[in-house]
């Protein structure tokens, strides 16, 4: 399906390099080659809940990677995610500890506030032909600003029910996961479901393949490109209340940068950053390389964490490299 | 009507309705004087602060004018506030009685050596863009992930102090009575109007931005100017970093030129530059960086809470997008038929 979309894109799969497959295999590939060196050099790495933990830490990041994964299909970017989970954990934290608002009404407005900030940037966008870029950008400074306006420093939650939640540990096969890693995963799922078996997801593959011809193809873009910005608010304002449960305070300054990481872990995950192709289950391999690089300089030990950075920078830098190769190998076949 | 039109116009204009704020509202905001033979005063205050944004948005307006994108810029003012601060270092030596600081290396040398390395980090962005032909934000974005990593490896994540008096005479030294900064800004800003009006590489440029493909057909070496106009950003960044550090005497690979990349997006849209690229304005650049300075400082004064200053940074953003898109002109066209001929232009 993704071959009849992705129009100019490579397609025509010819070999194993021009396959829709190929970037998503080599992602899963050098995720089994991480983590079978780590296995080999620290005992216990291959542990089960190494495994789980890797998935509880990251819970947030790939419920904000299924968001970006929708977004960059579409051919646009959202760099305001970051700053909408930081504000929602800022409201959430307000809302709870100096309104005492019940938490599942919290976490209700937060859901809906993040999915109307995120529309209407979506809107801005679509009828003034803006480029997401600047759109977003300006939706980020925004965002980061209306968390300070509320407080500059953080908020401790104290809520029972928050408290709970980070506490929990479900049992799974002989492990545990945190209930966020649960939801996390849940809305994988949903997602995937989306983007490959609705009329909506066929949309957004269609406007990222060539938004002009969605046009004339008689598909609603103007409703799609809303709904897509809106969802991705909607996931960033979840992976707040994940990243709340998690941290079990609201401050102004969490989960700085988290737009990078999110935009790096879908690349990773095999998305091409020009729309129109790719899976949204790849945002969970690329968050997985991610983390399991974080966790290798963990049990290292002696590397510092600036060294996670420029990991991440190289492998960004690689597959955007092999993308390109591959795009310029496409055209000259046919 | 023909001063409406002036692009410079716009700019300008909003620059005026600022510092009036400032004169209603700030008492004492227009008084300069002189102390110790230097000038004093909110407006000198603020165009040295703005210098080295300033530069940054200079650099980045070139970025911008052939449709590309450079959010690295960050990344590059750490890395060559890095390189500098740590070659510079400084230490007090006992001289006769007489304290003196002494360079790790000579000044001339760490100053070359950070320059060398933005211009690297410039070189590498092209490379990426202008060679593999990778889109521009994301080619500049492996830098910005990447750059504050390798800023923070050089200095195993410390802050840097430097002790060395002639260094800072580049963030807070005076010259004839005026922060030596300005005079920085004003050299790269007259060089670079020269050589974008002057010779035809202005030309080339826009040509650039307007359509990529047909400035090939017509012969324009599309990917060596692409390249350069990295290069320049970076060296601009580079330069812009090495005030910085000047200025606060240390190297934070951590904090240094944080979010410098997106103020200086919006200094170059705010002057009028569009985004879209093609059409471009270095004069409205350096307004835009004193329209966000002064916007700051006016927000300080005031006794606003500093948080204020985001909200208002994107709203204004917002609005600057907004109103140049032409979907707006179109609506306000339909709304106001009569008046629209002079203001749609």
């Amino acid at each position: 399906m993704s071959g009849a979309v992705a129009g100019a894109k490579p397609s025509h799969p010819r070999g194993l390099t021009s396959s829709p497959y190929f970037t998503s295999l080599v992602t899963v590939m050098l995720l089994a080659v991480l983590l079978v060196a780590g296995g080999a050099a620290y005992p216990g790495f291959l542990s089960l809940q190494v495994m789980f933990n890797l998935l509880i830490d990251n819970a947030f990041l790939l419920v904000i990677a299924i968001g970006m994964s929708f977004v960059i299909l579409s051919g646009g970017i959202d760099l305001s995610v970051g700053s909408v989970l930081a504000l929602t954990t800022m409201v959430s934290a307000w809302l709870l500890q100096t309104w005492h608002v019940p938490p599942l009404l919290v976490i209700a407005i937060s859901l809906v506030m993040g999915a109307g900030f995120g529309a209407a940037m979506g809107a801005i966008i679509h009828y003034f032909k803006l480029q997401p870029f600047i759109v977003t950008l300006a939706g980020m400074f925004l965002a980061r600003g209306l968390c300070y306006l509320i407080s500059i420093n953080s908020i401790t939650i104290e809520d029972p029910f928050f408290v709970a939640m980070s506490q929990t540990q479900v049992p799974v096969l002989g492990g545990f996961l945190s209930p966020g890693a649960l939801i996390a995963l849940a809305m994988l799922a949903v997602a995937i479901y989306v983007a490959h078996c609705t009329p909506f997801g066929r949309a957004i593959y269609a406007v990222g393949g060539n938004e002009q011809s969605a046009l004339m193809m008689g598909l609603r873009v103007a409703r799609t490109k809303v709904l897509i910005y809106a969802f991705s608010g909607f996931c960033a304002a979840l992976a707040g209340v994940l990243f709340s449960f998690y941290m079990l305070s609201g401050y102004g300054l969490h989960a700085q940068g988290t737009e990078l990481d999110a935009i790096a872990a879908v690349v990773i995950g095999g998305t091409l950053l020009t729309g129109g192709y790719g899976y949204v289950a790849g945002a969970l391999s690329g968050v997985l390389v991610l983390g399991t690089i974080q966790t290798l300089i963990a049990f290292d030990g002696t590397l510092s964490s600036w060294w996670t950075k420029i990991v991440i920078g190289g492998l960004l830098f690689v597959f955007c490299v092999v993308q390109r190769l591959m795009a310029i190998g496409a055209t000259a076949k046919k | 009507m023909s001063i409406v039109r002036h692009p410079l116009f716009r700019p300008l204009a909003a620059l005026a309705i600022l510092l009036l704020i400032d004169l209603l509202l700030i008492p004492g905001f227009f008084h300069i004087e002189i102390k110790d033979g230097h000038l004093y005063g909110s407006l000198i205050d603020i165009a040295n602060r703005a210098a080295p944004l300033a530069l940054a948005a200079i650099g980045m307006t070139l970025v911008i004018a052939t449709r590309g994108i450079d959010i690295s810029v960050g990344a590059v003012v750490a890395i060559s506030g890095t390189v500098a601060s740590m070659l510079i270092g400084g230490t007090m030596v006992m001289n006769n009685g007489v304290p003196e600081y002494v360079a790790n290396t000579p000044m001339v040398w760490a100053l070359c050596a950070a320059m060398g390395a933005a211009l690297l980090c410039g070189a590498w962005n092209g490379v990426l863009v202008a060679g593999l032909g990778l889109q521009p934000i994301v080619a500049t974005l492996i830098l910005m992930v990447a750059g504050r990593g390798l800023a923070q490896l050089l200095t195993d994540g410390q802050i840097v102090t430097v002790y060395y008096e002639p260094f800072f005479f580049l963030g807070s030294g005076y010259l004839f009575g005026l922060p030596f900064s300005l005079y920085i800004v004003a050299a790269v800003f007259v060089v670079t109007f020269l050589l974008m009006r002057k010779t035809a590489l202005g030309l080339f440029i826009q040509s650039v931005g307007i359509n990529p493909v047909a400035a090939r057909l017509a012969g324009l070496k599309t990917a060596t100017l692409i390249f350069f106009v990295y290069l320049f950003c970076s060296a601009c960044a580079g330069l812009s970093g090495l005030m910085i550090s000047a200025n606060i005497k240390s190297a934070d690979a951590n904090n240094a030129g944080l979010l410098l990349e997106l103020d200086a997006i919006l200094a170059v849209t705010l002057g009028g530059t569009s985004l879209a690229g093609g059409k471009f304005s270095l004069a409205g650049s350096v307004i835009g960086a004193l329209i966000i300075q002064t916007l700051t400082y006016t927000i300080y004064s005031l006794g606003l809470p500093p948080e204020v200053n985001m909200v208002v940074k994107s709203v204004v953003v917002f609005l600057v997008c907004i109103s140049q898109s032409a979907e707006f002109k179109n609506m306000w066209r339909r709304v106001f038929p009569a008046r629209s001929k002079g203001i749609a232009a």
